[in-house]
């Protein structure tokens, strides 16, 4: 069970080395802030793959937004990116996973956990804990439950989840990889190793690697990077702030978002988009 | 001074890449910082962060770029312009560590491969001033120029899972100091007792862009003392003003 405290991220840190972090999938996670009228930028907890099990300290209202994965309240089965009233006491659980990766539990004005260079997004080293542990207490403003508002945006459809295509730009040293690799990287479908996290994705297949490591510069979240071995990592939120393998593809920022929904052994496919110059 | 070729790449929907020639040297880092200066100053406001590395700007703006010409034309007009050489004093730090076997567990095998006596390793190693080019990789690593030659060693062909906090260390033609513990491919040769990174602080590492590095041997009583001084919060990290 992996689940943090995560908002729009660490910006304007990157001269420390301290990485961007923040929900994965910023879609999902504004998806839910929005429907509760909360800030843009309120913290909601990030759960990956399985949830766990909350009880509530006081009532509130809940959007659960992303994946699903089949959410109870009181053992009664509830829908995502709906307003829900929570009472005192109630328990929230989550059960197997439908479809996406990646679901964020948002509560009225936000979870209050420590605010650190400017976020409430948890990283190792910079926040106390990297993750929420069995027996956190976590901290919300009390809501009196009223009448829900539904405010909710039209409910997901697995289709989005189910995307295969991820729309790529060049990365910066795409130019330099030989004509076949460069079309091998439009054109085949790869695979999701079952190595990821919120640093990053690794994929399976191997693509010829003719390049040199380059000297180490600035990446990016989103960045394809092509390591020595010839295997594609697809650097995440929580990715370190440079590196020295070369950057063959950005991922458009709706791209990440759809990575993140990603798990071990879906396929994706890279779309050739042109930035404008 | 002398103006490079750069090169002005899109990199993502909201950022550029300017790039100089592939290479470590100071006045690639003076022209760098000369630029970064530059963009920090101007009434741009729709760049919100300015990066560098050994050879390279990352120039991040608030939204999606829709027309890139338009940005790198103004880039390259601001960069045509003259750069005030000396914009700020640098700062020479002498960093404590200690090279004893209980830190600096690859220190052996590091002698046996290159043909080197761990006096020598220690010598050359502490003897030399780095220059700090930029922080990456993890909150807190430095990025140092300079490491003689005579201290290159390739990687690891394998990572090791854990390197303590702290560790000293040489990977390929650079030399540096784990401010966490985290994986790494280095070899460990000693280990420093200071804290490189601190979240809470104002300005959370000590060391800015362009300043000189220098490692001070110690002793493991003296390791310890030093440790206990920073845990307190009370160690005051010796450093003189340079000219450059």
């Amino acid at each position: 069970m992996y689940s943090s405290i995560q908002d729009l991220g660490r910006l304007g840190y990157r001269q420390y080395g301290v990485p961007c972090s923040g929900a994965m999938d910023h879609r999902s996670f504004e998806k839910a802030n929005f429907t509760l009228g909360n800030d843009k930028n309120a913290a909601a907890l990030e759960i990956t793959i399985i949830g766990p099990t909350l009880q509530f300290l006081i009532s509130t209202e809940v959007c659960i937004s992303g994946a699903n994965m089949n959410p109870k309240l009181n053992e009664t089965s509830i829908l995502n990116d709906q307003v829900i009233s929570v009472n005192e006491n109630d328990i929230l659980k989550f059960g197997p996973l439908k479809y996406g990766t990646r679901a964020y539990l948002a509560v009225a004005n936000g979870f209050e956990t420590e605010l650190l260079m400017g976020s409430r997004s948890m990283y190792n080293n910079i926040t106390s804990a990297s993750r929420i542990q069995n027996d956190d207490i976590l901290s919300i403003v009390s809501v009196s439950s009223g009448t829900p508002t539904m405010k909710s945006k039209k409910s997901d459809n697995i289709d989005y989840f189910d995307t295969k295509e991820l729309t790529a730009y060049k990365g910066p040293e795409f130019d330099l990889l030989s004509f076949s690799s460069q079309d091998k990287l439009f054109n085949q479908e790869f695979t999701i190793s079952n190595t990821h996290s919120r640093m990053g994705y690794q994929l399976n297949e191997f693509l010829e690697n003719d390049l040199k490591s380059i000297l180490t510069s600035h990446v990016l979240p989103g960045t394809v990077q092509l390591t020595p071995s010839g295997k594609l990592l697809v650097l995440m939120r929580d990715a370190q702030t440079t590196g020295g393998y070369p950057r063959v593809l950005q991922l458009s920022e709706s791209a990440i978002n759809l990575m993140a929904q990603k798990n071990t052994n879906d396929k994706i496919s890279f779309k050739r988009e042109e930035l404008t110059i | 001074m002398e103006k490079f070729e750069l090169t002005y790449k899109p990199f993502g929907e909201r950022s550029i890449l300017v790039e100089w020639p592939q290479e470590i040297n100071e006045i690639i880092l003076q022209d760098v910082q000369g630029f970064r200066n530059k963009l920090e100053n101007t009434n741009d406001e729709s760049i919100v962060e300015v990066n560098s590395s050994y050879n390279s700007l990352l120039v991040t703006y608030e939204v999606t770029i829709n027309k890139f010409y338009d940005k790198f034309e103004a880039l390259k007009s601001i960069y045509s312009k003259k750069f005030i050489d000396k914009f700020k004093s640098k700062v020479l730090w002498r960093i404590p560590v200690c090279y004893d076997f209980e830190f600096g567990t690859d220190l052996v095998r590091f002698s046996e491969e290159k043909n080197m006596s761990i006096d020598e390793i220690i010598l050359c190693h502490s003897d030399a001033i780095y220059t700090m080019y930029f922080i990456g990789f993890l909150p807190g690593f430095l990025y140092l120029g300079d490491l003689n030659e005579k201290l290159h060693l390739n990687r690891k062909s394998s990572p090791e899972l854990y390197i303590k906090k702290g560790s000293v260390a040489i990977g390929g033609k650079q030399t540096g100091i784990y401010p966490q513990a985290s994986p790494g491919g280095w070899h460990i040769i000693g280990n420093s007792p200071l804290e490189f990174f601190a979240a809470r602080n104002e300005k959370p590492c000590f060391v800015s862009e362009g300043d000189k590095v220098q490692f001070v041997p110690i002793d493991l009583k003296t390791y310890e003392n030093i440790k206990s001084l920073v845990d307190a919060g009370v160690y005051v990290i010796e450093s003189e003003e340079i000219d450059d």
